[in-house]
């Protein structure tokens, strides 16, 4: 991996011959961009249409996109605790080889960031680094235990983006019903897996058919689906803010869009695996299938799409949740739970665009500029005087997810040998080329 | 692996009607192989029933019994096919093993692969263990029961039971009752018997139902009575009394009142319907003593008879594949 910071740190760049495609400002032209030191000077279709003048340094696109870089809202870094499946520096690689510039860390680490020192540990160590942007969650409860609120005020003064339990659901209505309406004196988001516990129950997999045929116990849709509506419920109560995390069922997106369409301030994001995969592929129980919540029948697969069609989908994240080989090569039920997806975020989601189903600016949209305004980042578009945080990709180029090629510390994807169209060319932070500098 | 080892057909001549490496399950197999299966249990009955019960197609040939769960009569049905061929069958009962000392079901299943044993016989309480294990070693692995999934030599010994009595499977509805939930024997026979063409009804309270099992391609019935019209065969399940505490099934009484096979609910099935239960029985629970003790009606204790033959059966076929020590590991 080229890690190209000091060739281009601080002087002027012209990003010339591009594909502009800034979702923030309805961009979608040919142009140029220029960058000096670590901030966005410039940009249009105009722009160096004579030449790039002596003094800056020019990188030719040859045509391909320009965007945002990505802004990836829920991942699992592993640091502190779990070292063993994923570092801040190795995940850190994986985003920015995935074309992703900033990314937020779920709490639920090991100890869990649940205080101030915990946000801070994770912005020391992400500046040692010095990959791809992190910003962090905060625990909503302390010890992600569900019951007492944390220091909701505080852990936002320290930098905290937003309040969630992380693979937790907040279960119970008090405590949910509490952090909303704490969290809204300061503006905070609370961020809810959305399941109902004591329904999934000893689930493992999408209650249905293929559970029935494999003898593993179910988690019903419904589970999704109680738990969202509980919680608009509250929402309405309450006033907070709230955003639902990785989105997987028909039933939930309906109750979203019909919250939406009343004016509630709700927000939600999906990831891969809810629209390009469906329960077929636990097949002969494959625990790399074995997500949280679960893969869900081609139905719900289907509304994914159609929830990210009519925009009821804000946000596409990874849910990159990486776990070795001993959390894997398990029975069914003893396996842990989830699939990486930093490295894959980008081509998965423009299956979307070649699928027809979005246009390549409203893919970008859900990658950059939706997760940035959720959780109020100053990242996600191409304005300006803004962070010099680069995408440059090919949307075309194939290739194929092969766990020899992932830079990840655990290898657990879900689509492996899946033949994909899209590549990050070359990743831009701060107007340093972090990946793919030739 | 070693080019040294020998494959020993006892009996070249015979046709290799049951080309699996591993017998995982009852889905996905064809009639043809079922009733080869069958054809060859049904030639050991008799072997069973001599004096001199020992043959020696399996001289030579290691078994291992390789139980993860408690089970007396399905390892000594194992024990008792494999010791019958002439093999020399292990016993490994996990409660004493390096399991519980965090070994994992990989690493037990390496170490036993280098002691080169020819067959393993494998229980396991989780739903796919078998299979997992099955990947990763050489030799030819039976599922003695895995967790919800599947017991495929237990729908098997049912079925020879059944073809012996009625003469074939072809057309006869059979009725499981109870807890088709937990049940791998549950999902074993519902495959089986609608492989061979007999139709399955099922007879259960709801929560003991797994969902879309409709999907399968049984007739579901909440009503014992309703659900027994016509049936030729009686399946009862045991019923683990640890799910009768409220949790599924308000109480025994009630479970008993609604559920439990006696004379007056059999008088619903045909005339001279049949009962099984793959044992061991709650009696009282599931199934009334004198139903059970029926020897007109009962074929509880011939089904235990059929477990050896069918296990012996298995292990023939099993160890007749040419190659079988040579292959790679995995399906």
């Amino acid at each position: 991996m080229a890690l190209n910071q000091a060739a281009n740190g601080h002087g002027r760049v012209a990003y010339v011959n591009a594909r502009l495609i800034d979702p923030a400002s309805n961009l979608d032209a040919p142009g140029a961009l220029l960058t000096e030191g670590e901030a966005i000077a410039d940009l249009g279709p105009r722009l160096f249409n004579d030449g790039v003048p002596a003094g800056i340094e020019a990188i030719d696109a040859n045509g391909l996109c320009l965007a945002p870089g990505l802004v990836d809202i829920r991942v699992q870094l592993r640091e502190p605790g779990e070292e063993h499946k994923e570092t801040i520096a190795t995940a850190g690689a994986a985003a920015i080889a995935g074309g992703i510039t900033s990314m937020v860390c779920l709490p639920n680490t090991e100890p869990v960031i649940d205080n101030v020192a915990g946000i801070e540990f994770i912005a020391r160590r992400a500046r040692e680094v010095k990959r791809a942007k992190v910003y962090a969650y905060a625990a909503a409860t302390k010890e992600l235990a569900g019951k007492d609120i944390t220091e909701i005020g505080l852990l936002s003064e320290a930098g905290a983006v937003a309040f969630t339990d992380g693979v937790r659901a907040i279960a119970s209505a008090r405590v949910m019903r509490r952090a909303l309406s704490y969290a809204s004196a300061f503006g905070a988001l609370i961020v809810q897996h959305p399941e109902e516990p004591a329904l999934a129950d000893t689930g493992v997999m999408n209650e249905g058919e293929i559970a029935t045929r494999l003898g593993l116990s179910g988690i019903p849709t419904c589970a999704e689906a109680m738990m969202v509506a509980r919680d608009l419920r509250l929402v309405e109560l309450t006033g907070g803010r709230y955003h639902v995390a990785h989105v997987s069922t028909a039933e939930a997106v309906e109750l979203i869009r019909r919250a939406k369409a009343r004016g509630i301030a709700v927000t939600c994001d999906t990831a891969p695996p809810y629209f390009a995969l469906n329960e077929l592929a636990v097949g002969d129980y494959r625990t790399f299938a074995k997500l949280s919540p679960p893969l869900r029948s081609d139905d719900d697969r289907r509304a994914i799409i159609a929830g990210l069609r009519d925009g009821t989908i804000d946000a596409i994240a990874s849910d990159h949740a990486p776990q070795d080989q001993d959390s894997k090569r398990l029975p069914f039920v003893h396996a842990e739970y989830g699939g990486i997806g930093l490295e894959t975020l980008l081509a998965l989601s423009l299956e979307l665009y070649h699928n027809n189903h979005l246009t390549l600016p409203e893919v970008i949209r859900r990658l950059t500029e939706a997760p940035a305004r959720i959780l109020g980042l100053k990242a996600g578009s191409l304005a300006k005087g803004r962070p010099a945080d680069l995408l440059l990709f090919d949307p075309a180029r194939p290739w194929v997810i092969e766990e020899s090629a992932i830079r990840s510390k655990s290898k657990n994807t879900p689509f492996e040998r899946r033949p994909v169209q899209g590549m990050a060319v070359r990743t831009v932070i701060d107007g340093r080329t972090v990946h793919g500098a030739a | 692996m070693s080019a040294a080892m020998t494959v020993v057909k006892p009996d070249p001549g015979a046709p290799l009607r049951f080309p699996h490496r591993h017998l995982l399950g009852i889905e996905g197999l064809s009639p043809d192989e079922i009733t080869f299966l069958l054809d060859l249990a049904d030639s050991y009955v008799q072997q069973n029933r001599e004096q001199d019960k020992k043959s020696t197609i399996l001289r030579g040939r290691t078994v291992i019994n390789l139980f993860f769960e408690n089970s007396t009569r399905t390892r000594t049905s194992f024990e008792l096919a494999g010791k019958r061929l002439g093999g020399d069958v292990i016993n490994m009962s996990v409660s004493t093993s390096s399991i519980k000392k965090g070994e994992t079901l990989i690493d037990t299943a390496m170490t036993l692969n280098a002691m080169h044993p020819d067959v393993l016989i494998v229980r396991h309480p989780d739903s796919g263990a078998v299979a997992l294990l099955a990947q990763k070693v050489n030799c030819a692995v039976v599922n003695g029961g895995d967790g919800s999934h599947e017991h495929p030599t237990q729908a098997l010994l049912d079925a020879l039971t059944i073809r012996r009595r009625r003469g074939k499977l072809q057309g006869l509805l059979v009725a499981i009752c109870g807890d088709i939930l937990h049940s791998r024997v549950a999902r074993s026979n519902i495959q089986l018997m609608q492989i061979m063409g007999a139709r399955v009804r099922l007879i259960a309270p709801p929560t003991l139902l797994p969902s879309a099992i409709q999907r399968l391609g049984v007739e579901v019935f909440h009503d014992m009575r309703k659900g027994l019209e016509g049936c030729d065969i009686v399946m009862m399940l045991r019923l683990q009394t640890e799910r009768m505490q409220g949790s599924f099934v308000p109480s025994i009484r009630e479970y008993f009142h609604f559920y439990g096979l006696d004379y007056d609910k059999l008088k619903s099935a045909k005339p001279d319907a049949l009962i099984m239960h793959p044992g061991p029985m709650n009696r009282g629970v599931e199934i009334d003593s004198e139903v059970a003790d029926d020897i007109d009606r009962s074929l509880i204790r011939e089904q235990v008879e059929m477990g050896v033959a069918v296990r012996m059966a298995v292990l023939d076929a099993l160890t007749r594949n040419p190659g079988q020590r040579n292959a790679p590991a995995g399906k």
